[in-house]
């Protein structure tokens, strides 16, 4: 009897201690993450210093490298991916939830998470051959001879219709995040309890009220947190992207126009690249986009945090 | 009287006129979200299965213009996948068993949840640098291994995250009775708690390997490709993603058919995979 304790005591800090060490790995690759970008981007980071943030020069030849194409492409593809994906997965939410008849309301939902596994070079690969190709011919000449014309965003919209380019990979981007993105208001929406809405519809609320008086406060802090979540994986989205954007490592003005974003130009360049400068400043750029990315996470949780106490004890 | 009934009419017309414009909205921008996803089906089941054959499944990768398959990179695929799952869920069970079991409350809980949450969050092409720089470089070559490494990687944060969840579930009842019986606290762990959320945990590494055989960015600098047969985990291997980037950039038409093929294949395992962790979630909801 005391054999068989004394052994399960053992095996019980073998366990516990097991568990702990696993725990603690996720913890440790992390900051092992952090040293191995850090220390892999120290050359550039030297060499170029803070100018390497805000220079716009990118040229393997003369080993000069600075990141703001990259940086640029990254932050204006995911805006735009989520101008289209936020509006569009909102009211996909909300046709799911509050319109849909009830026999097609679970084949919906189901098809909209499965769209959301799909991987991502999919999406990519659809954008080079079919998007591009379409929007090249029938819609980029139309949005260069009418946005294009005007006064202070015309210059964003101007160009030759090239398929390829800063808008299509943000059009990409923002198709891939919607079936992502619906399927998490879907299920933000669904926890509300019906009795809330019930006695909305009972003093005569519309629809739309109950989902901006009801629905909306109630979930807001995981809708913040939801869209903060869909631009964390815009800003790292690699594959979506790569094929789509063209490219280019020049600062253009106008959206039609081939740039870079971060991930792409890893894609792209980090096998071929020769000499400890190029693939240094290519590790600096994953630097940015590891800590854009954190941000954003950080971000999302401290704005969940304080709406949390901000509203105190549900009860 | 009949003032206030006017105003109250118009307010009521607005009103009205408000919601059907969101409702309406709200199915227009359903229907142009549902627009591309099915174009997007479409096309890739309409090429995908014009150029899926018994060849693409039994023939290695063809150089351009001649003919050939994509058997050594799904089968590179496959291993990769396989190799990365079994370096991701033990660890990634263990760590969640640790948040769920024995720190739930604790300081050190809470920040092991956070960095997990960066771990889940963070863009795999990052974890492909990482394991490029701790692995590949200290190794001098590409490998099969480093792929299954970043893959891992990736797992990992939906593994933990899952399984505790899933252990989370369990009644705190069910604890007590089998502590109450003289069991240890391993024992209670691993015979009661993760038989009753096996369901839930297996749900999970299935996720896990839904979300990482379609990854292809941290495969790029890892496991590269690879145009022969290789089942040597320890040599640069071919797998689908890359073998699909590849093809698909290239200006050979032969190759861009290729991808498509592998494309479609690599659409249809994660769909099913998903479709399966569906089912399991039933049945352990039903159970």
């Amino acid at each position: 009897m005391i054999r068989s304790g004394t052994k399960g005591r053992i095996l019980d800090v073998i366990f516990s201690s097991a568990t702990k060490i696993c725990a603690i790995s996720v913890f440790l690759i992390i900051v092992a993450i952090m040293v191995a970008l850090f220390a892999g981007a120290w050359p550039a980071l030297k060499k170029f210093g803070l100018s390497f943030i805000f220079s716009a020069e990118w040229n393997p030849v003369t080993e000069q490298f600075g990141a703001l194409v990259a940086i640029y492409g990254t932050v204006v593809t995911s805006i735009i991916a989520m101008l289209i994906g936020v509006p569009v997965s909102f009211g996909i939410a909300i046709f799911i939830t509050e319109l849909c008849p009830s026999w097609l309301k679970q084949p919906i939902a189901t098809a909209i998470e499965l769209l959301a596994a799909i991987p991502s070079i999919i999406y990519g690969m659809w954008g080079l051959f079919v998007f591009a190709p379409f929007f090249a011919d029938h819609i980029e000449p139309w949005i260069s001879s009418t946005l294009g014309n005007l006064p202070i965003i015309g210059p964003l919209f101007s160009g030759p219709p090239l398929g390829i380019g800063v808008l299509t990979a943000g059009i990409i981007l923002g198709i891939m995040v919607i079936p992502f993105m619906a399927s998490v208001f879907r299920d933000l929406f669904e926890v509300v309890p019906p009795v809330l809405k019930e006695s909305a519809y009972g003093i005569g609320a519309t629809t739309w009220e109950v989902i901006k008086k009801i629905v909306l406060p109630y979930t807001k802090v995981g809708v913040v947190g939801a869209i903060m979540l869909g631009l964390g994986r815009a800003l790292g989205e690699t594959m979506a992207v790569t094929f789509v954007i063209g490219n280019a490592d020049r600062l253009e003005t106008s959206l039609l126009m081939p740039g870079n974003t971060i991930s792409s130009s890893l894609a792209n360049q980090f096998t071929e690249a020769v000499g400890e400068i190029y693939t240094s400043s290519l590790i600096a750029l994953g630097l940015i986009l590891f800590f854009l990315t954190f941000l954003v996470l950080a971000l999302a949780k401290y704005l969940l945090i304080r709406l949390t106490l901000k509203e105190g004890v549900r009860t | 009287m009949n003032g206030l009934k006017n105003i109250n009419a118009s307010l009521y017309r607005r009103r009205r006129f408000i919601n059907y414009a969101v409702l309406a909205s709200s199915i227009l921008t359903t229907l142009f979200g549902l627009f591309w996803l099915v174009w997007l089906l479409v096309t890739l089941f309409s090429h995908g299965f014009k150029y899926l054959n018994l060849a693409v499944l039994t023939q290695p990768t063809p150089p351009p213009g001649e003919a050939g398959g994509l058997a050594n990179a799904i089968v590179g695929s496959i291993m990769i996948t396989c190799m990365g799952v079994a370096i991701g869920a033990p660890v990634g069970v263990l760590a969640g068993t640790f948040l769920s079991e024995y720190a739930a409350r604790s300081r050190i809980a809470h920040v092991i949840r956070f960095v997990n949450d960066v771990l889940l969050s963070a863009p795999s092409i990052i974890l492909g640098v990482f394991i490029y720089e701790i692995v590949v470089v200290p190794s001098g070559h590409f490998s099969g291994w480093a792929g299954s490494l970043a893959l891992a990687l990736i797992a990992l944060p939906i593994i933990v995250r899952t399984t505790e969840d899933m252990l989370r579930l369990v009644p705190n009842t069910v604890r007590e009775a089998a502590c109450a019986l003289g069991a240890p606290r391993w024992k209670v762990t691993v015979s009661v708690v993760y038989r009753a959320a096996r369901a839930g945990i297996f749900t999970g590494i299935l996720l896990a390997i839904a979300r990482i055989s379609g990854e292809t960015a941290p495969l790029l600098f890892t496991a590269l490709n690879n145009q022969f047969w290789s089942s040597s985990l320890n040599e640069p291997m071919a797998n689908l993603p890359v073998v699909i980037f590849q093809f698909a950039m290239s200006p050979y038409e032969d190759w861009q058919h290729l991808a498509w093929a592998g494309a479609l294949l690599i659409t249809i395992s994660v769909l099913v995979l998903n479709i399966i962790v569906r089912t399991f979630l039933r049945a352990g909801h039903k159970s």
